[in-house]
């Protein structure tokens, strides 16, 4: 029973992948297609944001951290693809209820290309930081092939979270609101204009240190500066990704039947 | 399954709930569950629904409104899931039911015809293969460049019958009589369905109109609040449908 039901679950995909496709597709081609510099803002949005970070902590605070812009913008990075990614797969079910009530499509499709297209757009905005890296004077090293692990690790992290936002988006409208607020919450635990050490031994280190977005960051940064990855910056955020995972897709799952009832 | 029977459904029912007042927020749901307030009511939208089609069978399904004839078609085309009993279906289904749910308004007509083509399942190879059929039959010609933004209702409506009939379904779905578009292209889709009609598939039909029925299905049924209440050959379940009305009125 529970073979032929998965058989069956493959099938569908199988048949419904193009959609996938199409949907990822349409996000990121719209996303850009009506303003002027078009996907360039891609780029240009983070490169600004890094210059006033740069000035207003680098210079006006004097922070001493070592190629501060690079440090900036590998955390920037990484955190506005969670939250952009987070929040755009919290509104794909109910954004597109009118298909939802009209179209058998499997519903797991929508959240899905949410979370798929802005990590493309993310992996897009990546040739930002090999810019400035680059412009630093930074080269990359073997360690640079380490930075695979936090970027794929993101993405399950971004779809397992995005999955089950979208299936509580669709019984409470107000989530979209406090999850704006949590969000905001997890910048400022995850380092990205401040270096960690010195909160990290104070008491509320722990905010930082089972912040699995901090873990990921600091991963990256570590690929990106040319040092290897720590364990459990490596194993922590992966088992949360996966538990979340299961229990989101279980919960989905479980509703996804009552959504077009409440949308 | 016998293998001349094409569709069938067994003791389909769809219970929803309504809220006696609506609660969409987290912020509501805990004040209404401090106070013990979350009280539904539920109703069977649909009860004890059994019938099937063999291939070719043409079937009417006549109703007030609110019966519950949408809500059918609906599980039929698996938009809603039945809160009980099952649907088999032995092939593919076209549902005619909302032309072009899926466009999307930024998107030209020739990426909708993909976008929308893949919402009903086709591969990226058969779209491919039909595009200049799907344009032709629209009638869009250099509009298929155009974002979809700019059409006017009539032609939104003709490409989603364009891209929606492309395939050769065994069963479709009709909600009242398709008028598409211009007195022309109206002409144009009648016949298309005329010769799927001719070709042997098998059609679910809901209307009000009697005179329609009678003239395009062999079958029909009657809903009413929910239950089904006959069923048999048109003639027959027809002329009962007419004599409830009369009592009625």
């Amino acid at each position: 029973m529970k073979e032929s039901k998965m058989k069956a679950f493959i099938e569908n995909f199988k048949k419904y992948r193009f959609l996938l496709a199409e949907l990822t597709k349409k996000d990121v081609k719209l996303k850009y297609r009506n303003s002027v510099l078009g996907f360039v803002w891609t780029l240009l949005e983070p490169l600004l944001t890094m210059i006033v970070l740069t000035i207003v902590f680098g210079t006006i605070m004097n922070r001493k951290t070592e190629h501060y812009s690079v440090y900036i913008l590998t955390g920037r990075l990484l955190y506005s693809y969670f939250s952009t990614g987070t929040k755009q797969a919290l509104r794909s079910i109910r954004r597109n209820a009118g298909m939802i009530r009209k179209v058998y499509v499997p519903k797991y499709m929508y959240p899905l290309a949410a979370s798929m297209s802005s990590f493309t757009t993310f992996l897009f905005s990546l040739v930002v930081l090999v810019i400035v890296a680059g412009v630093q004077g930074m080269r990359p090293t073997i360690y640079l092939f380490g930075a695979v692990v936090p970027l794929v690790n993101a993405f399950v992290m971004v779809t397992a979270i995005g999955f089950l936002l979208a299936t509580l988006d669709v019984f409470f409208r107000d989530l979209e609101y406090i999850w704006n607020v949590v969000t905001m919450m997890i910048m400022y635990m995850s380092a990205i204009f401040y270096e960690a050490d010195a909160l990290l031994d104070s008491a509320y280190g722990f905010l930082i240190r089972y912040n699995p977005l901090y873990a990921l960051i600091t991963n990256f940064r570590n690929a990106v500066y040319g040092r290897p990855l720590e364990g459990f910056y490596l194993v922590y955020p992966l088992v949360f990704s996966v538990i979340t995972l299961v229990v989101a897709v279980w919960f989905f799952n479980k509703k996804q039947d009552r959504f077009v009832l409440y949308i | 399954m016998k293998k001349d029977t094409i569709l069938r459904v067994e003791n389909v029912g769809i219970r929803f709930r309504m809220a006696n007042q609506k609660v969409d927020s987290l912020k509501d749901y805990v004040i209404k569950m401090a106070k013990r307030e979350l009280r539904y009511r539920e109703f069977w939208a649909l009860k004890d629904i059994t019938f099937q089609l063999k291939a070719g069978e043409r079937l009417g399904i006549l109703g007030l409104n609110g019966a519950g004839k949408s809500t059918l078609l609906k599980i039929i085309a698996g938009v809603l899931k039945p809160s009980e009993g099952s649907v088999q279906l032995n092939g593919k289904i076209v549902p005619l039911l909302e032309l072009g749910a899926g466009f999307d308004g930024q998107y030209t007509g020739a990426e909708n015809i993909f976008l929308y083509g893949a919402m009903l399942g086709y591969s990226k190879a058969f779209l491919k293969e039909k595009f200049d059929e799907i344009v032709e039959f629209s009638e869009l010609g250099d509009f298929i460049n155009v974002p979809l933004k700019n059409y006017s209702s009539g032609m939104k409506a003709r490409l989603g019958f364009s891209i929606a009939t492309i395939v050769e379904p065994e069963i479709l779905i009709l909600d009242e009589v398709l008028s598409v578009g211009d007195a022309k292209f109206k002409k144009k889709s009648e016949k298309k369905i005329k010769d799927m009609f001719d070709k042997g598939i098998t059609v679910l039909f809901v209307s009000h109109s009697i005179g329609q029925v009678r003239s395009l299905c062999d079958k029909a049924i009657i809903l009413e609040k929910g239950r089904l209440i006959a069923q048999g050959d048109v003639e027959t379940v027809t002329a009962i449908y007419e004599e409830n009305i009369n009592k009625i009125t």
